[in-house]
């Protein structure tokens, strides 16, 4: 008995241990978003400079969608930037976009700089809207069904593969779904 | 003299400044009562983006975005536990510095409950037991190797 409660710093120091490894191997800067299969937070927001429609929750009613958050300062929307453009291009999805905390002016002419890629899109110059979703940095991209309910929530850009092996899989997915 | 008023007067502008917090001067409310109950909640809000601050000491354009969205639902009636039920909602318990108590985190919080109880039970039953050894020695002499308190010197 008493040789086994020699034992037991030893245990618990692998069982730290162990615990420590995990915890780093995870990012920290990864948060799970807890709007996974909650309704989509209401918002309407304005046009951007030069175009005429804003962007409110309600224009997505009934369709499958991504809501790309983008910046013209964000230096990874700009990689990630073409391969939107390729998603736009195959058709398979609405995508909206949110042009987050760009003054006035900035998101449309990065958009005619680089291309658009949205079907939708709305300026959130203060910021508001992106803490409804709990956005936390650009770029991040929604996916909502069909009912206005998020699935899905992609952190940092979207590159092809994720886009084949991931988001294309769930928005077929997603499209067989029924509308209650 | 001129300079001594100059000084006076950085020193009035340093002393007047609250410490450490990033609340700039275009956000503060109004209803200084409110702005006390918005600066008690923001200590209490981590600012997503640094993560080790809260959102009344970061700097970072979104804990500024932040700050406002509290000031503004304050300014709506809100209670504060419902201004950080509503960052909650968006951000997760993450957003607390101070975690509440519930399903997830009750480990978390009687973890130190735990470890104190099993190092205040080891360490009894570890001295009765060395009592007990010693009563029975008679003499009431340090326990020896052979008698399994192989720390003991």
């Amino acid at each position: 008995m008493t040789r086994f409660l020699l034992l037991t710093p030893l245990v618990f120091f692998i069982a730290l241990a162990a615990y420590f490894a995990i915890g780093l191997e995870r990012d920290p800067t990864r948060i799970p978003s807890v709007l996974i299969d909650k309704p989509l937070p209401e918002f309407d927001l304005p046009a951007l400079e030069g175009f005429e429609n804003g962007f409110s929750s309600r224009d997505l009613s009934g369709r499958v969608a991504l809501i790309n958050i983008f910046g013209s300062w964000c230096a990874s929307c700009i990689i990630e930037h073409p391969v939107l453009m390729k998603m736009a291009a195959e058709g398979d999805v609405l995508i909206a976009g949110i042009d987050w905390k760009d003054p006035p002016g900035a998101g449309s002419k990065w958009l005619a700089d680089n291309g658009n890629p949205y079907d939708l899109i709305g300026a959130d110059f203060a910021g508001k809207t992106a803490i409804d979703l709990g956005v936390t940095g650009a770029p991040e991209t929604f996916v909502i069904d069909k009912n206005g309910r998020i699935r899905h929530k992609v952190t940092g850009p979207i590159d092809e593969r994720l886009w084949r092996e991931e988001l294309k899989p769930l928005i077929r997915m997603l499209e067989e779904e029924d509308v209650n | 003299m001129r300079m001594t008023a100059v000084f006076a007067i950085a020193f009035l502008a340093l002393a007047a400044a609250d410490r450490s917090h990033a609340v700039e001067p275009d956000e503060v409310l109004a209803d200084p009562i409110l702005e006390q109950r918005a600066r008690e909640i923001s200590r209490e809000l981590r600012c997503v983006v640094c993560q080790s601050q809260s959102i009344d000491d970061s700097n970072a354009p979104l804990a500024k975005d932040m700050r406002i969205v509290v000031r503004e639902r304050l300014l709506a009636g809100d209670s504060d536990e419902e201004v950080l039920r509503f960052l909650t909602s968006r951000y997760g318990d993450y957003v607390r510095l101070n975690p509440p108590l519930k399903g997830a985190t009750y480990f978390l919080w009687a973890a130190p409950l735990i470890i104190f109880a099993a190092a205040a039970g080891l360490s009894i039953a570890y001295l009765k037991r060395m009592k007990e050894r010693s009563d029975k020695d008679g003499k009431g002499r340090a326990p020896t190797a052979e008698s399994g308190g192989a720390e003991i010197q």
